[in-house]
């Protein structure tokens, strides 16, 4: 009971740091160190207005992250920092690495996590799945009779000048219909607490070992954490990719063999791809270790030539085959587009998606459920200019120092400008590159995305975040793994949480509902009934007796003696 | 399996046994240098180096503690043990699916650790860096024996690590081969091979050059021994091959080196081993080389990369 009072006292405290007022005592912890809270709510923190997911605005924490406040208020900063450092060294010594300009770096993960409420989950779920829907409905009208160019919905130019509209991938029918096996989609929450997407990722969205491992790591090292509620599993994403890859192989393949296609040990997602096929217990290939023969893909073993029906690639479309696209490509398979042409091997993410998930394209999705699936969009979109429309890119033009502008084709938080932040210099930049190609850009304004504390030195800070679930589509359902990647961006005022640009990933929780027991994704039946009846005491070797051993030692004695 | 991967295992089973064996050879001779004022350092250190196949550059007279310097921490030579350790996991690195995480966690710290430890030993004494490297493998080995099935994976790398454990005490052998018979140096032979108890045992003591000749090369039981290693790596490739059995002739050329090669220790006479121990020994490098390129041409044949654009003629 008294743990309960003291931490209700200090639930209270942000508010005492939000108005300012230095003459009330800083709260301590029981051992007399500072409080992690102290100061959160700064006055010259970065972005006042943003939503933040722990407290709301007078201060009180908010429901789901009721019992996680509970827990980390009380503990010593001293506490934290060497839990943090443990995370750090599992890490490395896991190997958990991705590079950046041929170093090899942790991705660092912070000791709070993000925590999502059920309902707020099924709601998110929904829209997920909703939004999957739509985009393989468009993916497989446009490489087939592009139905929704026709009925004028929207503009064939729009699909047509899209720089990942493969030509190369009409025609190709997925045996089991499916494009998008896995599709990230990433997800900001606004001032008001609302959550929009902000793009989607049809073509290898990463992050998921991150996920994976990031719940595995805090687990091992806070384990406290877990006890105080019940959070949903995320570890069986493996089986989930796995049922998918195999459903989407051709009927007539009796046991699919699924390959995890890599370009190397130096991707910078490499350890994800090599911890997927672990996972899946299937073979993590090289392009070198496949090729073509006669419309077959065959891998080569050590027992000579394996026929593979299914690969998932995490290898960009322009490397994939260099038949097709890039010659110079030493990544790809000569000969595999044709393969999946003739029905032989299986492409997921199937090749030519990325025309669902330009950044142009985005601004249509909502259009584009409400007339493949008739249904509203349970997700809205982020407000987007689009810089080839003449109205809207004059308007952009005109407001260029209140908008983000963003490439339609970048990744990874590259060239991306901020107008408020933007020298003069910059802003007529921009509008040259705006006018010379607008259909290269589009144009948001800025969106304070949600804080969540952060660890930042000795303090717990708030800083921004982002969320990116995953869904995988079997063909008969889309699945969503509870939660996803949450970015946070570390530098102060930044709001680019990309891992490239700063950022760190937090464990994602969505907790369980009261009453689901069917979200229990490790419950069920065990297999015997009833406990195991008690098994004999563990055996022994012979031993010296007491009386023995005291004979020893005493002719020892004498011996010296 | 994938080809590649198997040669990962392979290359794994063999650096990280040339780490261990590098290690427990400098940390005999490392200490006999520093302890035994009357050796001649620099003669001594160059024997070493040439027999690992370690090129000094400078003609600086060598001590210990350079010796140490280029066989054990230099990035530079492929033989020393921090390039063993930093090949090893990366061949790990890139064959992840098939080695189990313990192992795969084992190597990355042992690597990770590398330069910490490095300066540790730079100011304590170099022994804190071999046991440490010792114990690793140890550790590795342990793992690998507790974690993998005893499928092709295994052994792959059990066939690297033998081979490798030929090529190393061939080596240590002939770091000796110029030694007097009754010279203490036969002693640090069998401490580097981790034989000094089970020689001791098994020949009550009596300590001359032509037995622990013997026993390294021609022991049935003792697991560091030649005769042992063939023998292993000969099984290895045994069970590897599922061909049907031929009539005549060996069944592939790894297994007709090795066998040739065991088969000649396992007949020699043991007074006629001592006669020519150079040739012996440089006979049995050979046919080590000689297998091992067999065995990749047999079984490694991962393409290389492959491009589709002719090379720009000037």
């Amino acid at each position: 009971m008294t743990t309960v009072s003291r931490s209700v006292k200090r639930s209270a405290k942000p508010r005492t740091g939000r108005n300012g007022s230095k003459s009330t005592p800083p709260a301590v912890t029981p051992n007399g160190d500072p409080a992690l809270f102290d100061g959160y709510f700064q006055p010259d923190r970065a972005h006042p207005d943003a939503f933040d997911e722990m407290f709301d605005s007078d201060g009180t924490v908010r429901t789901p992250y009721r019992a996680l406040h509970e827990a980390i208020a009380p503990t010593a900063a001293a506490d934290l920092t060497a839990r943090s450092e443990a995370l750090d060294r599992a890490y490395a010594d896991q190997g958990i690495t991705f590079s950046l300009s041929g170093q090899e770096r942790t991705f660092p993960l912070d000791i709070v996590p993000r925590v999502i409420a059920a309902s707020e989950w099924t709601r998110l779920q929904r829209g997920i799945v909703q939004r999957v829907k739509a985009l393989e409905a468009f993916l497989a009208d446009v490489y087939a009779d592009a139905q929704i160019v026709r009925d004028g919905v929207i503009p064939r130019r729009l699909v047509t000048s899209c720089q990942h509209f493969h030509r190369a991938a009409a025609g190709i029918v997925p045996p089991n219909g499916v494009r998008i096996h896995v599709a990230g989609i990433d997800l900001v929450r606004d001032e008001e607490g609302t959550f929009r997407v902000l793009e989607d990722n049809l073509r290898c969205p990463s992050g998921v070992s991150y996920v994976m491992e990031n719940r595995r790591t805090m687990a091992r090292v806070f384990p406290d954490l877990f006890t105080r509620q019940r959070v949903r599993a995320v570890g069986d994403y493996g089986s989930h990719l796995l049922r998918a890859l195999r459903a989407a192989a051709a009927p007539n393949a009796a046991d699919p063999v699924v390959v995890v296609l890599t370009p190397g040990v130096f991707n910078s997602a490499y350890f994800e791809h090599s911890l997927l096929a672990r996972q899946m217990g299937v073979e993590l290939v090289e392009g070198r270790d496949l090729f073509c023969r006669d419309n077959i893909v065959y891998m080569r073993t050590t027992e000579g030539e394996q026929q593979v029906d299914v690969i998932y690639r995490r290898l960009d479309d322009e490397f994939l085959d260099p038949m097709q696209f890039k010659p110079d490509s030493v990544l790809g398979v000569a000969g595999v587009l044709n393969a999946a042409r003739a029905g032989h091997v299986v492409i997921a993410n199937a090749v030519g998606n990325g025309v669902g998930d330009d950044k142009l394209v985005y601004t249509y999705v909502p259009t584009m459920i409400q007339y493949y699936l008739n249904e509203r969009p349970l997700l809205p979109n982020v407000t987007t200019y689009r810089c080839w429309l003449t109205d809207e890119r004059t308007y952009v033009l005109d407001h260029l120092d209140e908008l983000v502008v963003k490439p339609v084709e970048g990744s990874g938080g590259y060239g991306i400008l901020f107008g408020p932040n933007a020298t003069s210099r910059e802003l007529t930049h921009a509008r040259r590159e705006i006018q010379s190609d607008p259909r290269g850009w589009i144009a948001q304004p800025v969106v304070q995305l949600s804080t969540v504390p952060t660890k930042v030195a000795d303090q717990l800070s708030p800083r921004h975040v982002d969320l990116r679930p995953f869904a995988v589509n079997d063909g008969d359902g889309v699945f969503v793994l509870p939660g996803g990647l949450t970015r946070v961006a570390l530098p102060k005022d930044s709001l680019v949480v990309n891992s490239s640009q700063g950022g760190g990933s937090k464990d994602t929780w969505v907790l369980a509902g009261k009453s689901s027991g069917g979200d229990r994704e490790l419950g069920g039946a065990g297999l015997a009934k009833s406990p195991p009846p008690s098994s004999p005491a563990a055996e022994h070797g012979p031993e010296l007796t007491a009386g023995q051993q005291q004979q020893q030692q005493q002719q020892q004695q004498q011996r010296t003696r | 399996m994938l080809a590649r991967n198997a040669e990962s295992l392979y290359w794994i089973g063999r650096y990280v046994e040339r780490a261990d064996d590098t290690a427990r050879i400098l940390d005999v001779s490392v200490h006999q240098l520093l302890e035994d004022a009357t050796v001649d350092a620099d003669t001594a250190a160059r024997v070493l180096l040439s027999v690992l196949g370690v090129e000094p550059e400078s003609d600086e007279p060598l001590d210990a503690w350079s010796l140490t310097e280029l066989a054990g921490y230099s990035t530079e030579h492929a033989g020393s043990i921090v390039a063993s350790i930093a090949s090893a996991r990366e061949n790990a690195r890139g064959a992840r699916e098939v080695v189990s995480t313990e192992m795969w966690e084992c190597l990355n710290a042992t690597f990770n650790a590398l330069p910490e430890r490095q300066s540790y030993a730079r100011w304590g004494g170099p022994h804190a860096f071999f046991a440490y490297v010792e114990e690793r493998a140890a550790m590795f080995h342990g793992l690998a024996a507790s974690t993998m099935s005893r499928d092709d994976s295994w052994r792959f790398l059990l066939l690297g690590q033998s081979v490798e454990r030929v090529d190393m005490v061939v080596r240590l052998l002939l770091s000796r081969v110029s030694d007097r018979m009754s010279s203490p140096g036969w002693l640090t032979v069998l401490r580097s091979a981790g034989a000094h108890d089970t020689y001791l045992r098994t020949y009550r003591g009596a300590l001359d050059a032509g037995r622990v000749v013997q026993f390294l090369l021609l022991d049935r039981l003792f697991p560091r021994s030649v005769f042992h290693a063939i023998h292993e790596a000969e099984s290895c490739l045994q069970q590897l091959d599922r061909r049907p059995t031929v009539r005549i002739g060996a069944k592939q050329e790894a297994l007709r080196l090795l066998g040739r090669a065991r088969s000649e220790l396992e007949f020699l006479r043991p007074q006629d081993l001592l006669e020519d121990l150079p040739a012996q020994l440089g006979g049995l490098q050979e046919c080590i080389r000689e297998a091992g390129e067999a065995v990749s041409l047999q079984y490694f044949h991962s393409a290389p990369w492959v491009a589709w654009t002719a090379p720009e003629v000037s």
